[in-house]
């Protein structure tokens, strides 16, 4: 067992340079990820030992910077290309959902488009506008895309791997203010296929589902139920396409009460989707309506006010405590 | 006021006029036999003929949809015939002649105007690239292959289509920033066929579009797109420059969209006939077809020949059309991921429970 201790972003970089190490075709694009190592450091390094074709600076272009690697894939490589915030990534929205998205099915199946689009996401850090967006619905909501996202260092590293590997496109979320976070990192065996959800505390009075950025949030809100006398389990989606939903469904034939939890707004958001597969398939089993935490219908607000717009520990807990009222 | 008002009228390269008569061109020679002019006519009249039977078939109900290429016959097969097989093409969705000199049954092109695919062909087959519907995108593809033919040290080029419409488009921009940057081997080529839908040329743009690329730092040069000799010899030139590593170059051939936009188009609405028959006068068969006369290269059994040729092709086009088959219902769900997704199969198995329990009623 190989096991160091990694911040999130640093594990992404361990991965992109193990990534480059093993396949000559893997390249990596986007704005100032090359010289400057990314405005998160991520690609920190890479260009230096790579080189620029390898590991090349785009233009500021967005649309440019998949269409770009579209083209690449199709020249047979495996291009991962940066979005260096969550809310630059419109500009390339068509490139994705017409081109990226579809060009497997519209080929029956002749062309494949193994290109891994890394989007650092979510608020908390402070940013001025459009620097803490959580889009990842859109994506979800399109076939032909895989959706995840990683809460740890070690799931960032491994499912970075993985996400590069797969010969579908990839949408790949960070969660921004979780890149600093430090945890041990088994780099000799990858801990899970990369569309499996994994139960990160298991508990019985409820349950809380949630990924990325919020698995902190939910472990947190566990640990204060606890203290409380309540026994909450805590399920990390880490794939949003597919979904793993029978994890989901494990746990809330088990518990009967359901929060789902995440950044983005709630109104049609990931939680809608799981509210709507948990009534269908585990009728009998609820014992509450299923709640969800998360972005409200406004603009992501000025920093100033994130606090109120995240879904903090304590709104995770009020919600906890309506569905135990049942 | 129009782009012509603004600016000087540039150069067009011209090597044939409209009155069949070869023209000397100090920078684009074409030394070409009467065996090569000969093909060059056959391959037009055939997209011709296979164009027209396609129109028909939609009248007809056989096909939804229909975009006539009539008119720009010369431009695509001038342009497509300078490629080598080795060179990759990212055609829009009316280069039915640039798929012709690639070696893509017409036939495969016609399946998604019926509605059975979104694209029946195999582009690794011909490196003839997909139909796009969506006009920014593909130039941008092309400047992403050439970079990786770059990165390759390969001598392929990439030929890449768009029209005047198109060229609106910030994709098209972006396509010209990456090719640049980079020094990629790619050659833009702009059918200007003076129609987007309704919207004239003049509402796109306020320079020649061949001259945008100065902006870019390569060169932009402007072709008669209905001479099939120019288009040759200039794409021809353009390709060996990217080839020889001169990076990328745009070239915008002057044509005209006879036809409609598509079959559901009415072009009376919003254009002259004047216009459309002075276009007429510049026909791109008919000048070939005089300079093979006056040359004594062609006589009437060769035209004959070439005319019954294009009945075969019509033929065969008809009847494959009607006996293509409609696809399964489970063709949906196919090659939606290459590696599989659970909802796909969730929805796909339930869809198929749905469709099976009518069946057992019966």
């Amino acid at each position: 067992m190989v096991s160091q201790e990694m911040t999130l972003a640093g594990a992404l970089n361990a991965s992109l340079r193990r990534a480059l190490e093993d396949d000559p075709k893997v390249r990596i694009s986007g704005e100032d990820v090359g010289r400057l190592g990314g405005v998160f450091r991520v690609t920190d390094g890479l260009q230096k030992d790579f080189g620029e074709t390898r590991v090349s600076d785009s233009p500021l272009a967005e649309s440019g910077i998949v269409g770009t690697a579209i083209g690449l894939a199709l020249r047979g490589y495996r291009p991962v290309v940066e979005i260096q915030f969550d809310g630059f990534v419109f500009p390339a929205f068509n490139q994705i959902v017409t081109q990226l998205a579809k060009m497997h099915a519209r080929s029956l199946g002749k062309v494949r488009l193994p290109v891994v689009v890394r989007i650092p996401y979510g608020g908390g850090i402070g940013a001025i506008e459009h620097h803490s967006e959580s889009p990842e619905a859109y994506f979800m909501h399109t076939a032909g895309l895989k959706v995840v996202s990683p809460a740890t260092a070690e799931d960032g590293y491994w499912m970075l791997r993985q996400a590069i590997q797969s010969d579908d496109p990839v949408i790949f979320f960070e969660p921004k203010r979780r890149y600093w976070d430090k945890a041990p990192v088994d780099t000799s065996v990858a801990p899970a296929p990369l569309h499996k959800a994994r139960v990160v505390r298991p508990g019985t009075d409820a349950t809380l589902v949630t990924y990325g950025p919020t698995v902190r949030v939910g472990l947190e809100a566990a640990a204060a139920a606890a203290e409380d006398g309540t026994s909450l389990e805590v399920v990390d989606l880490r794939s949003l396409s597919p979904l793993d939903f029978g994890t989901v469904r494990a746990s809330v034939e088990k518990t009967g009460r359901l929060v789902v939890v995440h950044e983005a707004p709630v109104f049609v958001g990931p939680g809608a989707e799981i509210a709507a597969r948990v009534q269908e398939q585990c009728f009998y089993h609820l014992e509450a309506p299923v709640l969800r935490v998360g972005g409200f219908h406004a603009p992501y607000p000025p920093s100033r006010l994130e606090d109120d717009y995240l879904p903090g520990l304590d709104r995770v807990l009020d919600s906890v405590d309506q569905v135990l009222a049942y | 006021m129009g782009a012509k008002d603004l600016v000087d009228e540039p150069e067009l390269v011209q090597l044939l006029s409209p009155e069949g008569r070869r023209i000397d061109h100090p920078r684009y020679s074409l030394d070409i036999g009467p065996d090569a002019l000969r093909g060059l006519y056959r391959d037009m009249v055939l997209t011709r003929r296979f164009d027209a039977e396609a129109v028909t078939l939609q009248r007809q109900g056989e096909l939804g949809l229909w975009a006539s290429l009539l008119g720009q016959e010369a431009a695509q097969i001038g342009s497509g015939r300078a490629t080598r097989p080795d060179d990759y093409v990212f055609p829009c969705y009316r280069e039915h002649g640039v798929a012709w000199t690639r070696g893509v049954d017409p036939l495969k092109l016609l399946g998604m105007f019926r509605g059975v695919n979104h694209g029946g062909w195999d582009p690794n087959e011909n490196n003839f690239h997909l139909y796009t519907i969506v006009i920014g995108p593909p130039l941008l593809h092309a400047a992403g292959y050439a970079m990786g033919v770059l990165a390759d040290g390969a001598d392929t080029a990439v030929l890449s289509y768009f029209g005047d419409g198109a060229s609106s488009q910030g994709d098209v921009a972006e396509a010209f920033t990456f090719a640049s940057v980079h020094n990629a081997p790619v050659v833009f080529f702009c059918q200007n066929n003076q129609w987007a839908i309704s919207t004239p040329t003049e509402r796109q743009t306020r320079v020649p579009i061949h001259r945008r690329a100065a902006g870019w730092g390569f060169p932009g040069v402007r072709v008669d797109g209905n001479d099939v000799l120019a288009c040759l010899a200039v794409t021809r030139d353009a390709l060996e420059r990217a080839r020889s590593g001169q990076g990328p170059m745009l070239i915008e051939a002057l044509t005209y969209r006879m036809g409609a936009h598509a079959t559901s188009d009415d072009p009376t609405r919003y254009r002259e006939d004047a216009e459309r028959r002075e276009w007429e006068a510049k026909d791109p068969i008919l000048r070939l077809e005089r300079h093979l006369t006056q040359e004594g290269h062609a006589d009437d059994a060769f035209y004959a020949e070439v005319a019954e040729e294009g009945e075969r092709l019509a033929r065969r086009i008809r009847e494959g059309v009607r006996a293509m088959p409609d696809p399964d219902s489970a063709a949906m769900f196919r090659h939606v991921y290459a590696d599989g997704h659970e909802l796909v199969e969730e929805e796909q198995k339930r869809f198929a429970d749905y469709q099976a329990s009518f069946e057992e009623g019966n």
